[in-house]
């Protein structure tokens, strides 16, 4: 996984999210499924933690505060952050 | 979690299907020779509307996404569009198959302003020669006809589905040609000796030459040609086509028919994969969850005589309807095992000791009556 430089990281971590609302998020053992409505897509969330965080994503003015708002610890930001950029391409969450 | 660990997760089933087939009826227009669900006549048991609507009550509090509907032909049940609607309105995303004789340009139209809503038109030949000696006289031209019928309406991308027979694996890049002309995408998925395909199978399934044929068609085309993962035996062949490369019967897939009885997969419709209905208490979502056959089915694969094979992690096995239907052993080779060793195991099957399907509701066949 690219670590990206800490500009990087702090302008990602002060960006405000939101679960795309055309996504449904179903809890499975494993994290939860999301799926699309409108591009039909199927996706994986691998780890309830993640499945948290875009759950309330929108909840919170940026993303920083929503990391801290579900408790997971600083040193995991980086790779939620790259977990969340693919969840963006793939439109399961979006910019508000 | 990497790819793997979540295809073995998923062995262990999920909490609810992720790919459910509804056949909403036996009745059809058609007798196609290789019917998986040997369709034809209604069946007087068939589910009431306010039964159905009740299945969908519960797939929407189980959060199923989507459902694929069947049958026999779909569009014949009176309620068809009060159905489709109702699942659409709770959030149910539908994709129907049909042969397409119901769908004039009223009907597409319709269709055409309804959201969430996928259609499959299935044709078996890239002509009408081809196509109609497995669908039936007339049967081409009518596919056809709906499709213009839908493109006409601006649909969008509606998905042509065509089961790859030894006659029409020749035609795979017409077919392709037709989907790109309509804007449609391409759905082929692999003939299984299930319901009147048994009895045809042999004839119609294609040769291991063109299995390999097959292979290489679809590794070129990736992922721009769908095919509901149905070719994963194909993958001891080298590299794995695009999919979850597994048997998702009972734990990410499965059938419920139109009586609603709940099977495995829309392949085995008999009585050793079914695993209950959505008319006994508890309903879906107890044969889901409880029902004895399905957690046998989430149990690890047992490789069986496949153990020895160095190729088990690609093609784990093959199909299970496949093997059932032609009386091979399910922990043994699939019949279209691509190192031939289910080929030579399907000629030790005494004649007449493979399964028959469980229903069959063909329509009888007509004779000349005498004067």
């Amino acid at each position: 996984m690219a670590v990206s430089p800490a500009p990087e990281l702090d302008q990602a971590l002060g960006r405000r999210l939101e679960l795309h609302p055309q996504v449904a998020l179903r809890p499975e053992p494993f994290g939860a499924l999301a799926y699309h409505y409108g591009n039909r897509r199927l996706i994986f969330l691998r780890h309830p933690d993640i499945v948290r965080v875009v759950r309330e994503l929108g909840e919170y003015p940026t993303l920083e505060e929503a990391l801290e708002g579900c408790g997971i610890d600083r040193s995991r930001w980086r790779s939620f952050v790259s977990a969340l950029q693919s969840l963006e391409s793939s439109e399961v969450i979006r910019e508000r | 979690m990497s790819a793997e660990s979540l295809v073995s997760q998923m062995k262990f089933g999920l909490d609810a299907p992720i790919c459910l087939t509804w056949e909403l009826t036996y009745a059809c227009n058609l007798q196609c020779v290789h019917c998986l669900s040997s369709s034809g006549q209604r069946d007087e048991r068939e589910l009431s509307t306010a039964e159905a609507k009740r299945v969908l009550d519960e797939l929407r509090d189980l959060q199923v996404f989507y459902i694929n509907i069947g049958g026999g032909e779909p569009m014949v049940r009176r309620d068809f569009f009060e159905l489709v609607e109702y699942a659409i309105d709770n959030r149910i995303g539908v994709k129907f198959s049909t042969n397409g004789a119901f769908i004039d340009a009223a009907r597409a139209k319709q269709l055409a302003a309804m959201d969430y809503l996928d259609i499959q038109i299935s044709i078996d030949g890239a002509d009408a020669a081809t196509n109609d000696a497995v669908r039936g006289e007339g049967s081409y031209a009518m596919a056809r006809r709906a499709m213009d019928h839908l493109a006409s309406a601006g649909f969008g991308p509606f998905k042509i589905s065509v089961v790859v027979t030894r006659q029409n694996v020749d035609q795979l890049d017409d077919f392709k040609a037709i989907a790109d002309s309509y804007g449609a995408q391409l759905r082929v998925t692999r003939l299984r000796p299930s319901g009147r395909g048994a009895d045809t199978w042999h004839q119609l399934h294609p040769t291991a030459q063109q299995q390999h044929q097959i292979y290489r068609w679809l590794l070129a085309h990736g992922e721009n040609v769908l095919t509901g993962d149905s070719f994963f035996h194909l993958n001891a062949l080298g590299e794995s086509l695009p999919g979850l490369n597994m048997c998702g019967a009972g734990r990410v897939v499965c059938l419920i028919d139109p009586i609603g009885d709940v099977y495995a997969c829309p392949f085995v419709i008999h009585d050793e994969f079914r695993a209950g209905s959505v008319r006994d208490s508890g309903g879906f979502a107890k044969v889901w969850k409880e029902s004895e056959l399905f957690r046998s089915l989430r149990e690890p694969d047992n490789p069986g005589a496949c153990g020895s094979c160095g190729n088990y992690d690609s093609c784990q096995g093959g199909c299970m309807a496949a093997k059932f239907f032609t009386g091979l052993p399910l922990d043994g080779p699939d019949p279209e095992c691509v190192t031939g060793f289910g080929e030579s195991q399907l000629m030790k099957v005494p004649v007449g000791i493979a399964p028959k399907p469980a229903m069959d509701h063909s329509k009888p066949v007509l004779l000349t009556r005498k004067r």
